[in-house]
């Protein structure tokens, strides 16, 4: 078939890139349209001519914007090529040169002309004063970089890259230049903020002065005053890691290795915490323990302990978020502890081993893949989370609240910003690799295709003991914080006058009917509304850029596919407040100024949460096997026929899973959220935020809870759409294999 | 496959409406008052003029970091709200713009002083003493006599009891502390709050929250602006408020438009419409208990009685200004801040 495909002269793909390019040069506004990019009242106000919205090619007849000019050469190349057949060497060549060239003159001159004419002092010293400006990309631009993009990608794959294969060569391309232009070009931003002295030009004494700063390294702590926020933030996220292993270890125990009955009701819990609005569990401590909590109230008024404020600092962050990542750790750990063979602790105990030493020398053992990704995760998660801290940190001061307020605070201070940035990125970089290095090389596989029959054995007793105990704390613990929370958005004022009341969801969610429709006057309702469209809209998107890049990784080979892997893994390790200030350093100015915008949360939560998508992802293709691609490939479809009519029917799961886990980051997350957020695109959280800093903390626990509900609403409808993949995969297909 | 069609379609229609904007008629409102205050005004002003309002709360400390950051990019039409300082200094950096409103004949002098002050880039919307309130029942619970001054606040016995914002991210607590430069001096100004330092327990981001954590029983001691703490009491909680008897500073809440709004009309519009004695009247509805500039406006009985208050002569000008500000600043970060506790 690729034969026959080479010796044809018509060239569909290609020529419809091409027109593209045309179209975008010709016909669509150049320049991003102030209304936004779905906003279409251009059309009525003076398009073509008018300069906010006209075309590239509309410019420079009217004489402006010259240095546009040049992009129409590399637009007119592949017309030349359009006739000729793919094998010449001709056609490869042209494709090539005007797509690389095209794509890197239009990147050169985004870069070098910003608002202010030349943007590098170079420039100016080079060409001269420049007089004229531009502003942010629009849909022109972005169709015309498109089409050299993917006209240099037909260029390589005619070339015989990849077997010629256009469309694993264009995905490979496509899913490079996003990944780069919104994980490496933020991230490579931000890095070099921390460089910039407050007149704007570079100096490494700025960055040192910063650096070595006694806020964030001081060691106060140990004579009586505050330590440095380094400091405060590394033995946070230890504690919280080693913790919440721990207390996963132990849910998963029970889970597997007791005679526990209630396993549904547990998995349930550990669900909650996950689609739980972050605040709410710190408000309910505070309800609880703070100075005048229903608990500590009650211990003074029986003990006679004078109450003190105890909560405020490491002691309620740490539990706030123990509680909160406890579940992450138990999802990570119940695979692992399940995915333990049998056969190996039968074996260790026909060879007399004892239930405990079997536990310990065996099971344990096997189990570090897992201990060591639920502590990874933990730290992580600690490091970047935002509401806890602001909630209950008192004077503990940690990184990433205080990235927060060197941003928004009065000292507006991007470069401190930059600097601590760069140090919680040092610290979730380096638990990557420790992490790496602790697993080494050693095979940790006991589910082979063997046979597996048999059942874990039960805890040894001196084991199951202080587990189950343990469990049940924790459990019953997590149960009450979240019956208070209920309870709290329900009642008049907390502590004050216990009235029950709906008084909380009506503030929020009113509506009044009137003619014409109804009228949401709920206070909540336009973050509501906000964060339901970003968050339907970024879902699909998230899981279609995870399930590609997980095909390209699992089903082709091409060169530097680790560092390609690496790079779509990246966004996992960076904190969510680094994501948020680079976010606002790269994107705030031409060429790509989204900020203030709804694209700006869509893409952001794209790229947090695309790595869950090509986990997922990689995790079921490579259980289909490849011979149902080479069949198809066989019987005449092309990759990407083979792609959405074999594999993707296949993924539902994998969908399903992506789906679900970027849809509730979206309606969840805080820490980048809180920097990308405008007065036209309020998220949820960040509404909240401003409640709970208003002391209107019924309000804020009566948002959470709706969000709570639409949350698993939602989950049950996705579930609903994507349809379960009743497949019996290994009967029906691979039973061949 | 025609479901996941279908949902790829409804999710693209669902990111079509969340990225495009309406077309009529709109105004981007930042506003750093409180959030039902805010609410208020932006619905009040929707009811009034039928022009759509894009409202975000931010604190003025915030407010005018996001002015500065997009100042070669303005998205914001107009400022209303928050304590003024960060108001004048955004008229000195030229992030504001000049506008003299028809309406200037029905406010107090004090508000159209500060307008004047700031060649009419901003003017004068409500204004409120500093002092601070303490909780009835904790106050009781361990004992403390009741303090009715600053210097009160420097005893020992409170130790731990005493919250205040943060001058560096609060323009609450910068007030609290030029006040306390005009009233002692400097160097008596700054051993005052070297005292109150020892007897802090925690400085706030927030300007408001010391009073908010007191009323809930989280604080004994907020140092607030009173008004604050009215509204606290109103609420419910049992706080009682102190005007010290040293005498007080006090805050002129500001608007300002915008120097490069993009939709100038409508931010004058708001403007003129939120001096109106009817705009001002919505404080009352939301508890929010400052005096109003606009003479007409209508005073509530629980507002504390800035007659009766022993107010300071405060210089907006000199304290105001960002070089001024930038030195207490720095002095109380490097002088203050950095003491044991």
């Amino acid at each position: 078939m690729r034969d026959a495909a080479s010796t044809k002269t018509t060239h569909p793909v290609l020529t419809f890139w091409v027109l593209a390019g045309w179209v975008g040069f010709c016909l669509l506004p150049w320049y991003g349209v102030e209304d936004g990019f779905f906003g279409f009242s251009w059309l009525l106000e003076g398009y073509p001519l008018d300069e906010d919205f006209a075309p590239a090619a509309f410019l420079l007849a009217q004489g402006e914007k010259l240095w546009l000019a040049p992009l129409a050469l590399p637009l007119l190349a592949p017309l030349a090529v359009l006739r000729l057949r793919k094998s010449e060497p001709a056609y490869a060549t042209v494709l090539m040169l005007s797509g690389a060239v095209g794509f890197s003159y239009l990147v050169a001159q985004g870069f070098g002309i910003g608002i202010r004419g030349f943007t590098f002092d170079w420039l100016t010293a080079l060409f001269g004063d420049f007089d004229d400006r531009q502003y942010g990309m629009g849909y022109g631009a972005l169709l015309v970089a498109s089409a050299f993009l993917f006209l240099l990608t037909q260029g390589i794959a005619a070339r015989g890259a990849i077997n010629g294969d256009v469309f694993v060569v264009s995905a490979i391309g496509g899913v490079i230049v996003v990944v780069a232009t919104f994980v490496f070009f933020p991230i490579a931003k931000m890095l070099l903020a921390a460089f910039v002295t407050e007149e704007g030009s570079y100096s490494m004494a700025v960055f040192a002065s910063k650096f070595f700063s006694n806020r964030l390294w001081g060691l106060g702590c140990f004579q009586g005053a505050r330590c440095g926020v380094a400091w405060n933030s590394l033995i946070l996220a230890i504690l919280v890691g080693v913790i919440t292993t721990a207390l996963g270890l132990v849910f998963a125990l029970v889970v597997t290795r007791s005679g526990f009955r209630y396993k549904r009701a547990l998995r349930a819990l550990t669900v909650l915490p996950i689609i739980t609005p972050p605040f709410v569990i710190g408000l309910a401590l505070i309800l609880l323990f703070g100075l005048s909590g229903s608990v500590t109230v009650f211990v003074a008024d029986v003990f006679g302990i004078q109450p003190s404020r105890w909560l405020y600092g490491l002691p309620g962050v740490l539990i706030a978020q123990v509680l909160a990542f406890t579940p992450i750790a138990f999802l990570v750990l119940i695979g692992v502890v399940e995915g333990v063979s049998p056969s190996m602790e039968e074996a260790a105990q026909t060879l007399r081993a004892n239930k405990w030493q079997v536990f310990v020398t065996v099971s344990l053992p096997l189990m570090r893949p897992g201990l060591a990704n639920a502590f990874l995760l933990g730290f992580i998660e600690s490091m970047a989370d935002f509401g806890n801290p602001l909630v209950l940190g008192g004077n503990f001061n940690v990184l990433s609240t205080e990235i927060f307020f060197a941003i928004v605070g009065a000292q507006y201070d991007q470069g401190r910003a930059a600097v601590l940035a760069m140090v919680l990125l040092a610290f979730t970089l380096s638990a990557f690799y420790a992490q790496r290095a602790w697993l080494g090389k050693k095979s940790y596989t006991t589910v082979t295709g063997k046979g597996d029959a048999g059942v874990h054995p039960l805890m040894p007793k001196r084991l199951s003991i202080p587990v189950l105990s343990i469990a049940a704390l924790w459990g019953g613990f997590t149960v009450v914080i979240y019956v208070m929370i209920f309870y709290g958005s329900l009642v008049e004022l907390w502590g004050v006058n216990d009235t029950l009341t709906f008084k909380h969801y009506v503030t929020a969610f009113a509506v009044r009917l009137e003619e014409g429709g109804i009228r949401w006057i709920g206070s909540a309702w336009d973050s509501f509304w906000t964060t339901i469209y970003i968050a339907a809209a970024a879902a699909p998107l998230t899981a279609i850029v995870g399930l590609v890049t997980a095909y390209l990784l699992t089903r082709q080979t091409f060169a530097g596919k680790n560092a390609f892997e690496f790079g779509t893994m990246l966004s996992f390790a960076i904190p969510g407040t680094v994501i948020g200030v680079s976010y606002i350093l790269a994107f705030n100015v031409p060429p790509i100024e989204i900020t203030g915008t709804g694209i700006i949360l869509v893409v952001s939560f794209i790229f947090r949460n695309m790595p869950v998508g090509v986990r997922a992802g990689i995790a079921s293709m490579s259980q289909l096997d490849k011979s149902l691609d080479e069949s198809s490939l066989t019987l005449g479809a092309n990759s990407w026929q083979t792609f959405r009519r074999v594999i993707l029917p296949l993924l539902k799961p994998a969908i399903l899973a992506a789906l679900v886990y970027s849809f509730v980051r979206a309606m969840t997350a805080i820490s980048a959220v809180i920097f990308l957020v405008s007065a036209e695109y309020d998220m949820a959280t960040s509404y909240i935020i401003g409640r709970v800093e208003n002391n209107d903390y019924g309000l804020a626990i009566a948002y959470s809870t709706t969000l709570i509900f639409v949350m698993l609403a939602a989950i049950g409808l996705l579930q609903l759409l994507v349809g379960r993949t009743q497949i019996g995969r290994r009967t029906q297909f691979t039973s061949g294999s | 496959m025609t479901r996941t069609n279908l949902m790829l379609c409804a999710s693209l229609a669902a990111f079509g409406f969340a990225a495009s904007a309406a077309n009529a008629d709109k105004l981007t409102l930042y506003c750093s008052a409180e959030e039902e205050w805010c609410q208020a005004m932006a619905r009040g002003f929707e009811d009034a003029t039928g022009i759509d309002v894009n409202m975000t709360r931010k604190s003025s400390g915030e407010t005018f970091a996001q002015l500065r950051a997009e100042a070669s990019n303005p998205k914001g039409d107009i400022w209303w709200g928050g304590t003024g300082d960060p108001h004048l200094q955004a008229a000195e950096a030229g992030l504001s713009q000049e506008y003299i409103s028809p309406m200037r004949d029905q406010l107090h002098p004090w508000a159209i002083a500060q307008a004047e002050s700031a060649g009419n880039r901003t003017i004068g919307i409500y204004s409120g003493a500093l002092g601070y309130g303490y909780n009835n029942d904790l106050l009781a619970a361990n004992n403390l006599p009741e303090p009715a001054c600053w210097k009160d606040l420097l005893k020992p016995e409170y130790k731990g009891h005493v919250q205040m914002a943060n001058p560096n991210s609060s323009g609450t607590a910068y007030t609290t502390l030029a006040s306390m430069v005009q009233l002692f001096g400097e160097d008596e100004g700054f051993e005052f709050m070297k005292g109150l330092h020892a007897n802090i327990n925690q400085y706030t981001k927030s300007g408001s929250a010391p009073i908010k954590a007191a009323g809930r029983g989280e604080t004994t001691i907020g140092i607030v602006f009173m008004h604050d703490a009215v509204a606290q009491a109103v609420a419910g909680f049992p706080v009682t408020v102190v005007a010290p008897c040293e005498g007080t500073g006090y805050e002129i809440g500001s608007m300002s438009i915008i120097e490069g709004a993009r939709n100038l009309e409508e931010a004058q519009k708001f403007y003129d419409w939120a001096l109106t004695a009817e705009a001002q009247n919505l404080s009352l509805e939301v508890n929010s208990f400052q005096v109003m500039s606009n003479v007409n406006a209508q005073a509530s009985d629980k507002a504390p009685d800035m007659s009766k208050i022993n107010l300071i002569d405060y210089d907006f000008v000199k304290y105001g200004s960002s070089d001024e500000r930038k030195r207490l600043l720095q002095k109380w970060d490097e002088e203050v801040s950095v003491l044991p506790q």
